[in-house]
């Protein structure tokens, strides 16, 4: 279970880009985060596993608390959460094996990094994860001679090559075409329940949103507004959330406050 | 449905296991044979320790007592570098458009090629010496040195540039009417203008950087000065030198680049 | 909308305004005069030039023909160049990538380590090969062993400062990833980082075994081994037709590098 509490994120002396979030993920259940750009989504997940650093709040995931970790035991914990970028963040110039297999590079021996000589379980399960998403023919391709489709399932390989806790995936399908974001989409909803896994994506497309998550999660400049299942999100909600300005939303708060 | 191996090799680089392995035998045997024949004094050389000893402690502090002497060096240097980097790119100009395969016929193209790989082949330290033979020794000799030096690369990479110019421009002059000169002057010489000033002024650099180095086998310049500092067993000037060298060549890097940032 | 009549007719046109064609100007002016002063101010003495035709064509004369007696040791020289620039590159090569790596902005641990870094970057590349070599032969005297060591502190400040660019300009984003997974960083310097900078590594080295061999030519000028032995001791016995002989191994043996370092930077893209 991630439990997310009270998690601030500021910038220098600007206003805070996330504001007291709390957040609770448990199960297996794929949860969407939507919002407009500069709603916070980026930032919520790379604050999970420390790539941005929360100015204060708490994140724990199954009993251990991240934000308190020292370096080392960071890099220890990161272990458990898999990453998927909008990118795909492949390493170009290795092989599709080898980039796959650096998702355990935080397991295996500095020699065993070295020499590509991967434990056979690894490799055993690289090659069930491979042919599970439709990839094995590929091990030994560089990973630059795929299509963005195929980059992205070895980015999701990659990442659950780690045998994580939960998967993070950070607007997995923005640059991919129509078609195949709806592939990874559905291929991520159906690994999140074989797997037994939670999922949290960031995703810009509501449509794809409604119709692959379990629960939606909507952002608005830092706070979280909507928490609910997919059918509950009416044009009204979603006018709430991807609606005005930052301008006018301090306003409000002022006029609040 | 395959059966989930346990076992992956990165491919290698070299495919053919004959020619790979040919190949680190190759290399090893080279080793091998070149350490064991290899004409090292090793006495010499662990004599070297402390020698070096002897010498760094004789070269501090720097000493800058002759420092009109080396004042006179610098200027010097300086002189044959502005001379040669002006010189050489005034001839640089023509040869490049001579050396350029879509401006030059066959012929004119190879003359031009050729002289320019001739000029690149000898070290500027061995084309100093043959003008030192030819005209005597002193800063002329030096100069002519690092004009050569400055046509082997500022034609080459000018050359280059002209290869890749657009064409379409040189079409479009062609098309209205205009005369071969002008059309050099508008299609051609803007396109390799900022390349040509860039060129220059990296040339400048470098050339100041060769200049103190002609003056070891007599072409002027402050090479003469650090070579007699050496000779004499003058370490403490020796390394006054080397350090106001080394200082010039920061400075003049650093303008060097900062011109060629503000101009790109 | 507004049409109001030009209130002057537009007939004349200059590419720069009075300003830039002043300072344009004033640029060109300076440069004439300073090339001015460097050649009233410089000692030549110009009978000399005058006759520098007559006299370069007096030495090619005595150049002619090249003697190939001596060709034996000459190729064995030859062969000793080689042999010191091979292996001095490949030292300094070995040497560098640490030193390229605290020298880049993204890999370096620490402020000190940069201006260490850089430190030994600068002061390797502002002094010439030869500099380097006339400081060796007086430590470890005449020989091969001060030409080695010459090219090697040479180089590592031209290897460094070009792979420290490559680091620097590689893509970030797999770093991200790997340290999302929780790698160590010299994980994912091998992973994310070597990978990216390899093209550029090879690339650069072979460059520099290029030069390199073209440096070791003349070390022997100032007794750092080599076939610059060979060639200052047939100038200082005036003895022209082996000069000729060696600079035709020397110009055989840079086409060679030539060949051979295209050849290389071909199969590696």
């Amino acid at each position: 279970m991630l439990k997310i509490t009270k998690l601030t994120k500021r910038y220098g002396t600007g206003d805070p880009v996330l504001k007291e979030l709390d957040l609770t993920v448990e199960g297996d259940q794929l949860t969407s985060v939507i919002g407009s750009s500069g709603a916070g989504k980026s930032t919520l997940l790379r604050c999970i596993n420390r790539l941005v650093e929360p100015t204060s709040g708490s994140v724990d995931l199954n009993g251990t608390e991240f934000t308190a970790l020292n370096s080392r035991d960071l890099r220890i914990a990161r272990r458990r959460i898999g990453m998927v970028f909008q990118s795909f963040n492949l390493i170009d110039r290795l092989t599709v094996m080898e980039n796959v297999q650096s998702g355990r590079l935080g397991y295996i021996s500095t020699w065993a990094a070295l020499t590509r000589r991967y434990p056979r379980e690894d490799i055993a399960r690289a090659y069930e994860l491979m042919e599970r998403v439709g990839i094995a023919h590929y091990a030994n391709k560089r990973a630059d001679e795929l299509s963005g489709g195929e980059r992205q399932r070895v980015g999701v390989v990659r990442a659950l090559m780690q045998r994580p806790e939960i998967l993070l995936a950070d607007e997995p399908t923005a640059s991919l075409d129509p078609k195949t974001s709806e592939q990874i989409m559905s291929l991520l909803r159906d690994l999140a329940s074989e797997l037994k896994l939670p999922v949290i994506i960031n995703i810009h497309n509501v449509t794809e949103a409604k119709e692959y998550s379990d629960r939606i999660v909507g952002m608005r400049y830092g706070r979280i507004i909507f928490d609910d299942l997919p059918d509950q999100l009416g044009t009204a909600e979603m006018d709430e959330i991807y609606a005005g300005v930052p301008a006018m939303d301090r306003a409000e708060v002022g006029a609040v406050a | 449905m395959s059966q989930a191996k346990g076992s992956w090799r990165k491919p290698p680089f070299i495919a053919n296991p004959l020619i790979r392995l040919g190949l680190y035998g190759a290399v090893a045997l080279y080793f091998i044979f070149t350490l064991a024949t290899l004409p090292i004094d090793w006495e010499r050389v662990s004599d070297g320790m402390s020698r070096a000893q002897r010498i760094f402690s004789g070269a501090f502090p720097p000493s800058f007592e002759r420092s009109g002497l080396m004042i006179d060096g610098f200027l010097e240097s300086l002189k044959i570098a502005i001379l040669a980097t002006v010189g050489g790119i005034l001839l640089s100009v023509p040869l490049a458009f001579m050396a350029a395969g879509n401006i030059a016929i066959k012929p004119i193209y190879l003359l031009g090629r050729g002289i320019i790989i001739v000029a690149r082949s000898f070290h500027p330290v061995i084309v100093a010496i043959i003008f030192v033979k030819a005209v005597g020794f002193g800063p002329f000799a030096g100069a002519l040195t690092l004009v050569v030096y400055s046509i082997g690369f500022v034609a080459k990479l000018l050359a280059e540039r002209i290869e890749e110019i657009d064409f379409g421009q040189v079409e479009a002059m062609r098309a209205a009417g205009a005369g071969y000169i002008v059309t050099l002057a508008y299609a051609v010489l803007p396109q390799i203008m900022p390349r040509l000033v860039g060129l220059g002024i990296y040339q400048l650099d470098s050339n100041l950087r060769a200049s103190a180095v002609v003056g070891i086998v007599g072409a002027g310049g402050i090479g003469a000065t650090l070579a007699n500092a050496f000779g004499r067993y003058d370490y403490d000037f020796a390394l006054a030198i080397t350090m106001v060298i080394v200082g010039v060549i920061l400075i003049s890097e650093a303008v060097s680049g900062f011109i060629r940032k503000r101009i790109a | 909308m507004s049409t109001q009549p030009l209130q002057q007719t537009l007939d004349h046109w200059s590419r720069f305004t009075l300003r830039q064609r002043l300072m344009r100007y004033g640029g060109l002016a300076l440069t004439l005069l300073v090339v001015a002063w460097a050649l009233s101010s410089i000692n030549v003495i110009w009978e000399w030039v005058w006759d520098a035709p007559n006299q370069m064509g007096d030495l090619f004369a005595r150049m002619m023909p090249p003697d190939p007696r001596n060709l034996p040791s000459i190729l064995e020289a030859i062969w000793q160049t080689v042999n010191i620039a091979t292996l001095a590159t490949m030292i300094a090569v070995v040497v560098s990538l640490p030193v390229a790596y605290i020298s880049a902005q993204n890999t370096t641990p620490n402020r000190i380590a940069l201006w260490i870094g850089r430190f030994i970057l600068v002061s390797s590349r502002s002094v010439n090969t030869i500099i380097w070599a006339l400081l060796f032969v007086a430590i470890f005297g005449p020989g091969i062993v001060a030409g080695i060591v010459a090219i090697m502190f040479r180089s590592i400040g031209f290897l460094g400062k070009l792979l420290g660019e490559a680091i620097e300009e590689i893509d970030q984003k797999p770093v991200e990833a790997l340290e999302a997974c929780g790698a160590s960083r010299f994980k994912i310097v091998l992973y994310a980082i070597v990978p990216q900078v390899m093209p550029a590594f090879f690339a650069v080295a072979i460059l520099r075994w290029d030069i390199n061999l073209r440096e070791s030519t003349v070390l022997g000028l100032v007794g750092a081994g080599g076939i610059g032995m060979i060639l200052q001791g047939a100038i200082d016995t005036f003895n022209w037709p082996e000069v000729s002989m060696v600079l035709l191994t020397i110009l055989a043996l840079v086409v060679f590098g030539e060949v051979v370092s295209s050849y290389l930077r071909k199969k590696i893209l």
